[in-house]
């Protein structure tokens, strides 16, 4: 299944570097008209070039807008039509933390779908899930255009690459997965709630929706945001085995595909090939020992005398069994998705570690572009630790790196750790305040405050959802973190290429430290470990690892 | 901000269009064409209809019974328990289950009750149970009904899902086929 996906991603990956290059592509005799249609109604040139900061304010401009919109849908969503339910207004400390939890493409749900949401509010935030991905494509566009071999400040126009991501790479495939969702089960309707009868004669009502379109882009724009409460562990959005592996097929193409296509843009494959490499090597680092916890079971369970030869069940469903599981949950939290086919909260301890550890580092394979912009900061700081090793002048694709990109990737590096740590002292530092919304005592409660900062950080969306995260202290601070933890990533890793492509082109010699070789790989890949490691070690022991020991 | 805000306003407008409107309508149209107009699978028995993926609560005798829920198959919504691997509280409650089922059906040892008999799904409308956990009912079943375990096992094999492809997945009984057929055997 991993690997089908990887052989798609190749070609897939191509195509991308296709559209941000603007060459031909297959689908233009389409697309060319409705993009061209789309700059006309918005009164754009698209092909007015623009700076990084030019690009930063049209971003922000556009994501404002975005989030008021939101705002107003939410907490209007009672009249507004569309609402067989009659589900009620959110109220504003929720809104607040939904509206910007699409708009920054992590879908923390602090509601359920079936009674927090109306028709049109999933509508409109199915709408944030392309237009929010489209955001994190079109930043690592910028970023693919500024490291290209010369000496610039012109980095194409940002509403054209937003449109073009929206338009060219996520609505077809969109179109294709939600169609063969609707086909195996997943509902498509817009009829409110059905009542029917079980066979032991309760009356029971069953919530339905516009829910195979909603699914198809929560995993291709790698947002996580269910249509139902449980997400994709709900028979309705997630129906059989086959819909699992297309759903993780959904979730993994395109940031796949766009590190080929970062090594396709810049006509330097090999590096495309190192990145995926490091990524690959800090995936199966995570996955592998998580799939052996969840198949071996609760320990707990089997010291009662019960068969946990089917793994550790609790919180997963029979038809895709504990490993197929596992693998989602790793899956989901290094790619920033955040959908779940299994409750998080339930599974081992210390397979909440690596699902923690996934979001902590954030940058193997990452979310819709924004894992590429992740990366970037760790391949400017890995380029300047071994460029200080060997003794040579810092440098990436011939641009020299000095103090102000140093600078700007350190805080970004740094920012990550800050915003979880703070976060959860802050609300262990408050037990009269946060105590009461733990669903489990002990070692595992600070797990769940720890998961909820960490995927808010991340712009993850995934939870530890027995903690009890609809009050104003959860939706504000979680929703202070989302704005900081998505913005700051973008504009420091874009400033940094923005301000390298102005500088003169240094063309390689034998004094430059390749860029594309395994040592340099490996290189990253230390840089990531031991700022993960030494940021995230201590807060760890607290909760899962300690959980793990009184276990034993 | 200036020079961006009314095109920002318009793209939004624009695109609102397309991704709330055209893209759903296409899904919906395409979904027109799916088995049940893609309002999800639904079996029609005696005049009653049940959605085959949406797991029901069954826990009289008589009937092959669903794993425990967190929202007891109320699928007006969905939930998990979310109780951690070691909560002392949530160990009790799988030994209650346990002690339950073992009082409903005499003859079963512990060893032989597969692990999510006792533990809750993640949705809470889990609509299967493995194999395995058709087999320990079966006693039950036959007995309560006056049936031989032969028939009971045979309809057990006959419902169970082998992997997709027979590779990938594990093997799972949708309990409500299971317990339609069931009745109809009389």
């Amino acid at each position: 299944m991993f690997a089908i996906t990887i052989v798609l991603a190749i070609p897939f990956g191509s195509y991308i570097a296709k559209v941000y290059a603007g060459e031909k592509t297959l689908p233009d005799p389409v697309l060319n008209r409705l993009d061209k249609l789309l700059y006309k109604v918005s009164g754009i040139d698209e092909k007015r070039e623009m700076n990084w900061k030019q690009h930063m304010y049209a971003l922000l401009t556009v994501n404002v807008v975005w989030y008021l919109l939101a705002i107003f849908v939410l907490m209007n969503q009672s009249w507004l039509p569309l609402n067989p339910d009659a589900n009620p207004d959110q109220t504003a400390d929720l809104a607040f933390n939904t509206g910007i939890s699409f708009m920054v493409n992590c879908n923390l749900q602090h509601y359920s779908g079936e009674s927090g949401v109306s028709y049109l509010s999933q509508l409109f935030l199915m709408f944030l899930q392309f237009v929010s991905a489209g955001t994190g494509m079109a930043a690592a566009a910028i970023i693919f255009i500024a490291l290209k071999n010369r000496t610039t400040e012109k980095l194409d126009n940002f509403w054209a690459l937003l449109v073009k991501s929206c338009t060219r790479i996520l609505l077809p495939l969109s179109i294709v997965v939600g169609s063969v969702l609707a086909f195996n089960g997943t509902p498509m309707t817009f009829n409110g709630k059905d009542t029917m009868i079980s066979m032991q004669g309760d009356t029971v009502q069953v919530s339905t929706g516009p829910v195979a379109s909603f699914v198809a882009i929560k995993h291709l724009g790698t947002n996580g945001g269910g249509f139902y409460g449980t997400n994709s562990a709900h028979p309705l959005e997630n129906p059989n085995y086959f819909t699992n592996m297309l759903e993780m097929f959904s979730q993994l193409i395109i940031p796949l595909a766009m590190i080929f296509s970062f090594g396709y843009f810049l006509k330097r494959k090999k590096f495309g090939w190192m990145v995926f490499g490091v990524m690959t090597a800090g995936f199966l680092l995570l996955v592998i020992p998580t799939m052996v916890w969840e198949i071996n079971g609760n320990p707990a369970l089997g010291k009662m005398g019960v068969d946990i030869s089917s793994g550790a069940m609790e919180g997963k469903e029979v038809r895709f069994g504990s490993a197929a599981s596992a693998f989602w949950s790793i899956a989901t939290t290094v790619i920033s998705t955040g959908s779940v086919n299994s409750m998080h909260d339930s599974g081992m301890p210390l397979s909440g570690m690596t699902q923690l550890l996934a979001m902590m580092t954030n940058a193997f394979y990452g979310g819709c572009g924004v894992g590429i912009l992740n990366f970037f900061i760790f391949i400017i700081l890995a380029v300047f630790i071994s460029g200080l090793m060997v003794g040579r002048t810092p440098e990436l694709f011939g641009k020299k790196i000095e103090a102000r990109e140093m600078k700007i990737a350190m805080i970004v590096a740094l920012l990550h750790p800050l915003l979880i740590l703070a976060g959860t002292a802050l609300a262990a530092a408050f037990p009269e305040i946060t105590s009461g919304s733990l669903n489990n005592p002990g070692f595992h409660g600070f797990s769940e405050m720890l998961y909820e900062y960490t995927s808010s950080a991340a712009n993850n969306g995934s939870g530890f959802e027995g903690l009890g995260d609809n009050n104003p202290w959860w939706n504000i601070t979680t929703g202070i973190v989302l704005i900081l933890s998505r913005y700051l990533p973008i504009i420091g890793p874009v400033a940094i290429a923005g301000l390298l492509a102005k500088k003169k082109f240094v063309p390689e010699s034998a004094g430059t430290l390749p860029t594309d070789s395994a040592t340099f790989g490996v290189m990253v890949l230390a840089v990531i470990v031991i700022i993960a490691a030494l940021s995230f070690f201590p807060v760890l022991t607290l909760g899962p690892i300690a959980e793990y020991f009184s276990m034993l | 901000m200036k020079t961006n805000l009314l095109p920002a306003i318009r793209l939004t407008a624009a695109t609102l269009v397309l991704f709330c409107v055209v893209y759903p309508a296409i899904v919906w149209a395409i979904a027109q064409l799916a088995p049940n107009q893609g309002k999800g699978e639904v079996i029609a028995s005696n005049g009653k209809r049940y959605y085959a993926n949406v797991g029901q609560q069954f826990t009289e005798d008589k009937y092959f019974n669903s794993r425990p829920s967190a929202v007891d198959y109320n699928a007006a919504g969905s939930a998990g328990s979310n109780k951690g691997a070691s909560n002392p509280e949530y160990l009790q409650t799988v030994k209650a289950r346990l002690d339950t089922f073992l009082v409903h059906n005499p003859g079963v040892k512990e060893a032989d009750v597969p692990v999510e008999l006792v533990t809750a799904s993640g949705s809470g409308l889990d609509p299967d149970i493995s194999p395995a956990g058709a087999r320990v009912q079966s006693a039950r079943i036959a007995r309560v009904r006056g049936i031989s375990e032969k028939t009971v096992a045979s309809l057990v094999e006959q419902h169970t899902q082998g992997p997709l492809l027979g590779l990938f997945g594990p093997s799972h009984v949708n309990v409500l086929k299971l317990n339609l057929a069931l009745d109809q055997l009389r």
